[in-house]
């Protein structure tokens, strides 16, 4: 098999960094603040690059929708082992609107445009929690897909993929074209080494704008407000489990 | 530190009437209610990184974060490292030992800015084993690269690079520190062979090295003392070296440091690295190399130490407020910071140059110099602001200060610094 596989690699703040609310409460400070890339699409570049050095791939194309600073995120995958990259840029008001519908046309386009024979991307990324993305992607293509991927085997012309699912671990087959994202127990990320580093300075990154790809990206939504959650108040300590009982009663759970 | 004793003294009076134990400082210290930032951020572009650099930094600092941070507060307090073997193994397969060695001998086409990055980076995590990875690839690794023949390149690089070997360096000796070139180590030509007798002290990974680069005197009674001088490359199992203890020093616990000890030690006339009496020239030129990178030391040491102090002002408070918002707290947060911001980017300039083939013996001593001293004040300012904190072993503080004040003294010390810089400038006015 060679496969041509697509990765999306989504920019997103740092996870070690303390989220703050805008004071005009329409989002958290993005300025200045530590970015990487989304642990998850870390994962699904590891298992492309894995394919590639078993055979499995000939090409690994990473893919960012974002402002400028995406190149950064796409740099580290192809120092991580991509061949090449595809930057979508998207900046302002439009970006902070963007959904993952908008991004699941890109790749369905992309995918067509090209030729690519298997999407990868994380399950969900960090700041949204969606874990829509590639649903709806292999929906608009009609394209199988294999989501919370733990184990991903390649057999003839399809895939048998170890999903975590609530009730355990279900392996189902998905024949090629297909869509598949990454859970946190498919693989450890490598390191980015500084010979990679230096020599993904040579590998090409594409850059488009949406309309290249015929993609309308003005927003579907409306942010209302942003706040933080609410303060965690202090619990309080009983001496034995009656008296948790009773507690439990006296504030109506029991 | 006296509300420890006040609540001591409180628990003893109190025993008598209620069985509930006092719980220790420490606890509401270990369990931030939200996340803080646990380590400061690096702004990369006041330091003029490429992105590169910056993506390379990156790297190390996740990769040190994980295997070797979590182990640092053990390792010193133990003053060993045992899994020191696999993390030189894991550093070799990012790359980060040979980080200037060519690639074709296993190295990384690296530069000097590359190498203090990764220096500062992981003395960050810890001092000791940044150290210990000094010792490793610049006073041996880069030694090897910049003055060794084809063979021994390729015999020794390969598995210095991929941290199969661990290398070390030894010129100093029990009666020879900052007078270097009165070292009484000798080698005496016999056949294809030389015989080296005497001792070497203070040598970081002494206990742990494969491959060890040794001056010794080969000059006659009639040559001056600095010309008498050769570098040898020993290797572990020659017949008539060994080491011996294992110092207990006061801070850097975990760089194994110990004598060593040649007795009738045979080694091939071919390794001899560079030229015969010319050893001096490659004790010099590799001093002014290990002075900018063993700088980078100290900047992670001070990055270490606001990460620490910052984080701790704005969790503690006291008279219900932040610790951090006290104008004199503020004052020295601000001091750390300018100071730090200050040895960065002397370290980086100074480095560029020399990446440009424009490396100065006064500037090299210099950023030792300097960054050395400001080390060891901003470890008392981090301990000072974790007050009592600072002064117990549950803290890093106390090893950024153990570990910061070695930069005084290894690689020249201080005073010796000085009077390079100073000879320096007079002959600049002859």
């Amino acid at each position: 098999m060679s496969l041509r596989i697509l990765v999306g690699c989504k920019r997103v703040i740092d996870y070690a960094v303390k989220i703050r609310v805008k004071p005009d409460k329409s989002g958290v400070i993005t300025e200045g603040v530590k970015h990487s890339m989304n642990p998850f699409d870390e994962i699904a570049i590891e298992e492309a690059v894995r394919m590639k050095e078993k055979k499995i791939a000939k090409e690994i194309v990473a893919f960012s929708c974002g402002p400028t600073q995406c190149q950064e995120t796409l740099r580290t995958a192809l120092a991580m082992g991509a061949d090449r990259g595809i930057h979508v840029e998207v900046s302002g008001p439009e970006y902070e609107t963007l959904q993952p519908l908008h991004i699941s046309k890109m790749l369905a386009k992309l995918a067509k445009d090209e030729q690519i024979d298997l999407i990868i991307v994380g399950k969900q990324a960090i700041d949204d929690d969606c874990n829509q993305t590639a649903q709806m992607t292999a929906a608009l293509l009609g394209w199988p897909q294999a989501t919370s991927a733990s184990k991903i085997e390649a057999k003839d012309g399809s895939l048998q993929v170890v999903r975590e699912i609530d009730g355990g671990l279900e392996t189902i087959k998905v024949k090629l074209p297909s869509v598949v994202s990454a859970d946190l127990r498919l693989n450890e990320p490598r390191y980015a080494t500084l010979p990679n580093i230096m020599k993904a300075k040579k590998k090409p990154i594409k850059k488009l704008a949406p309309k290249d790809l015929g993609i309308d990206v003005s927003p579907r939504i409306q942010v209302v407000t942003v706040e933080e959650p609410p303060v965690r108040q202090a619990g309080a300590k009983v001496e034995n489990v009656d008296a948790v009982v009773e507690k439990l009663k006296a504030l109506g759970h029991a | 530190m006296s509300s420890l004793l006040f609540s001591r003294l409180l628990g003893n009076v109190n025993r008598g009437c209620q069985t509930r134990r006092l719980l220790p400082v420490i606890a509401t210290f270990s369990c931030p209610q939200q996340r803080q930032m646990t380590h400061y951020p690096i702004d990369d572009i006041i330091s003029g990184l490429t992105d590169e650099q910056i993506q390379l930094r990156k790297t190390v600092f996740d990769f040190v974060q994980k295997e070797l941070a979590p182990k640092a507060n053990e390792i010193d307090k133990m003053n060993t490292f045992p899994e020191m073997r696999e993390f030189y193994k894991k550093c070799g397969s990012l790359g980060l030992l040979g980080i200037t060695a060519k690639s074709e001998y296993g190295g990384s086409d690296g530069g000097y800015l590359d190498h203090c990055i990764i220096m500062e980076e992981i003395s960050r995590a810890s001092g000791a084993i940044g150290l210990s990875y000094g010792a490793h690839s610049n006073l041996c690794v880069n030694q090897i690269s910049r003055n060794g023949s084809e063979e021994q390149k390729k015999k020794y690089l390969p598995k210095l690079c991929s941290g199969e070997h661990i290398g070390a360096l030894a010129m100093s000796e029990p009666g020879s520190g900052s007078d270097v070139v009165s070292m009484r180590t000798k080698a005496e030509k016999k056949g294809d062979y030389y015989v080296l007798n005497g001792n070497k002290f203070w040598i970081t990974n002494g206990p742990d090295a494969d491959v060890l680069i040794i001056y010794a005197k080969t000059g006659t009674g009639d040559t001056k003392p600095q010309h008498g001088i050769t570098a040898f490359i020993i290797e572990k199992d020659m017949p008539g070296f060994r080491t011996a203890q294992k110092l207990d020093k006061l801070g850097m616990r975990g760089s194994n440091t110990c004598e060593l000890i040649f007795e009738d030690c045979k080694v091939p006339a071919s390794n001899i690295l560079g030229k015969l009496n010319h050893g001096v020239y490659v004790l010099m030129s590799g001093l002014e190399s290990e002075r900018l990178v063993l700088a980078s030391g100290p900047v992670g040491i001070m990055q270490a130490c606001c990460d620490t102090a910052f984080e701790y002002a704005h969790i503690r408070k006291q008279f219900g407020k932040r610790i951090g918002e006290f104008q004199l707290i503020q004052g020295k947060m601000a001091d750390m910071y300018t100071t730090l911001g200050a040895c960065r980017s002397y370290l980086y300039c100074v480095a560029r140059a020399c990446d440009r083939g424009h490396a100065s013996n006064k500037d090299c001593a210099g950023i030792i110099l300097y960054t050395a001293e400001k080390a060891t004040l901003m470890a008392l300012d981090a301990i000072q602001i974790l007050g009592g904190n600072g002064y117990i072993n549950d803290y890093p503080t106390g090893r950024y200060l153990r570990d910061a004040k070695l930069y005084e003294i290894g690689a020249g010390t201080s005073e010796v610094r000085r009077s390079i810089i100073g000879r320096s400038l007079n002959e600049e006015y002859k």
